[in-house]
């Protein structure tokens, strides 16, 4: 398992049910798993379908677009990375694919921008926006999220 | 039809509780040991006697560990009960079914922790664990940052605001306020400090969060019939539920159709279906309080107002002393002390037997949850005839 530098940021724990997830993201693009029985998105990514527990799961590459279905913006105490840059933002995304996947990510106002990039003031509930990725530390990639169109 | 075998078949017969501070010297093993002697002492019971054991997964004292400390004798009944908040109830229904189906005779549930002086769990990690790998590396650090997101909608649902929040906290430091073993007895919280607190997580304050508490208690159950011997007056378990509802996700219950109906629902449609007590029967609640928001949740959850309705629930100071529901009537995890809901079951006997500091008058019966948002738990307890 990868581990993070007690100053950077948390990183994911990628092991085999996510690793196809974490692949996506290091070739920009949101991959999600789909029930090959019912074409339900299953998420997390797991071994089993919940809605076919027969079927495989495939995997799928998604639009990359949603909308905010929720927000937070912390203030300290956070851990020391995240305490640098608060407060920043947290949203939720509901994806355009199903809406009652949610994923969390942060919303920046362009590649390579910091977690606090976005005037928390400027957020709403509904906000359209868009997936790109960014190298957390190594070879980890995650989403983060612009305003759709931007 | 099943007959429902658990219905008044255990009682808690015996209470105790340390001290609560932000820091108390003992370790969580002396503390806990100290604790479920006393409460065996006030029921009048041996730890000889004793051949059932619950606590929390989270809970560092093993049932070998307290069973060699207090001499119980040989045990025959053991359980823990994980996800944090959501097991406190749970130790106690575990307990009730083991002694209404002849598992053991003498059980004994308990929690000892030192959260006020040993550390915050979040604050030591390097990397996200596996449940938190789509969550914690976004800077959702923290317990109040994954509630503050569901906060956040709910507010855009329902309506509530910030206010419906201070309701929360105001009403249930009040109760503190009356509470001499409460840690914030002596601090009063006014609606303009609550406004003007720092934030924490928003839409979260400062007193939207529990406490940070060292404490340790338990409680001591027999069966009904044995009850009657015991010196207090025996508090019955009527009823008991768990709630574990589908695609639900420990506290980021993100994915699922709504996130806004939680553990709650489900827990409660077990808890009321072998109940002879509903909702709008119940006299008192005691309602885990780990964050402001999962009052209203709660409300909604165990069915005093509808999917939306719990914030406007709180007007008009309806979970005072002599509103509508009066909740946390020790002051709760907000403000008597965090020891991960298990307060809220010792309080909720005290109800029952007359002896709050915050007396609903002639309390019959009381609701006692766990937390919401994670896999959770709830009693009705009821006061023996």
């Amino acid at each position: 398992m990868t581990t993070a530098a007690p100053s950077g940021p948390l990183l994911p724990p990628i092991d085999e049910d996510s690793a196809p997830f974490f692949e996506g993201c290091r070739r920009g693009e949101l991959r999600m798993q789909r029930c090959s029985a019912t074409g339900r998105l299953i998420f997390p990514p797991r071994p089993m379908s919940p809605f076919a527990p027969h079927a495989e799961p495939t995997w799928t590459t998604l639009s990359g677009r949603g909308s905010v279905w929720s927000f937070v913006v912390p203030h300290p105490p956070l851990l020391p990375w995240y305490a640098e840059r608060a407060p920043y933002n947290v949203i939720l995304v509901a994806l355009d694919e199903d809406p009652h996947v949610r994923l969390a990510g942060n919303l920046v106002a362009g590649p390579g921008a910091s977690l606090a990039s976005v005037d928390p003031a400027t957020l709403r509930i509904g906000l359209r926006v868009r997936a790109i990725f960014e190298t957390l530390a190594g070879d980890v990639v995650v989403p983060r999220w612009v305003r759709d169109g931007a | 039809m099943l007959r429902p075998v658990l219905k008044d078949a255990a009682a808690i017969v015996g209470i105790a509780q340390t001290r609560f501070a932000k820091r108390l010297e003992p370790s969580e093993k002396a503390l806990a040991a100290q604790v479920i002697v006393a409460a065996l002492d006030e029921a009048g019971i041996a730890p000889s006697e004793v051949d059932g054991f619950a606590s929390y997964t989270m809970e560092t004292n093993d049932e070998v560990e307290i069973a060699k400390n207090i001499g119980a004798g040989p045990v025959t009944f053991f359980s823990q009960v994980g996800y944090g908040g959501g097991a406190g109830p749970a130790c106690v229904g575990h307990l009730a079914m083991a002694i209404a189906t002849g598992q053991c005779r003498v059980g004994v549930a308990w929690r000892a922790r030192k959260r006020g002086s040993g550390g915050r769990p979040w604050a030591g990690a390097a990397q996200a664990s596996a449940n938190a790998t789509w969550t914690r590396p976004y800077g959702l650090l923290r317990p109040v940052d994954e509630i503050a997101m569901l906060t956040r909608r709910y507010m855009h649902e329902s309506g509530a605001t910030r206010e419906h929040l201070a309701n929360v906290a105001l009403a249930v430091r009040g109760m503190a306020n009356r509470n001499p073993n409460a840690v914030m007895y002596e601090k009063t919280l006014t609606r303009d400090e609550y406004m003007a607190a720092r934030w924490i997580s928003e839409p979260l304050c400062l007193f939207d969060n529990c406490l940070e508490t060292d404490g340790a208690l338990a409680c001591v159950l027999v069966s009904a019939e044995r009850a009657r011997d015991c010196r207090p007056r025996p508090v019955l378990v009527h009823a008991f539920g768990q709630g574990l509802p589908p695609q639900s996700h420990t506290m980021v219950n993100y994915w699922c159709e709504d996130p806004l109906r939680g553990p709650a629902w489900t827990c409660a449609s077990q808890l009321y279906r072998n109940s002879d007590i509903r909702a709008q029967d119940l006299d008192v609640a005691q309602l885990y309080d780990a964050f402001t928001p999962l009052i209203p949740l709660s409300l909604e959850g165990y069915g005093f107002c509808g999917r939306g309705e719990g914030a406007a629930f709180t007007e008009g100071g309806a979970l005072e002393l002599g509103g509508r529901l009066p909740i946390n009537t020790s002051g709760g995890g907000l403000s008597e002390a965090y020891v991960h809901g298990f307060n809220l079951i010792l309080e909720g006997v005290r109800q029952l037997r007359g002896t709050s500091t915050s007396q609903v008058p002639d309390a019959e019966t009381c609701l006692v949850t766990g937390g919401e948002g994670v896999p959770t738990s709830a009693l009705i307890l009821r006061r023996a005839a």
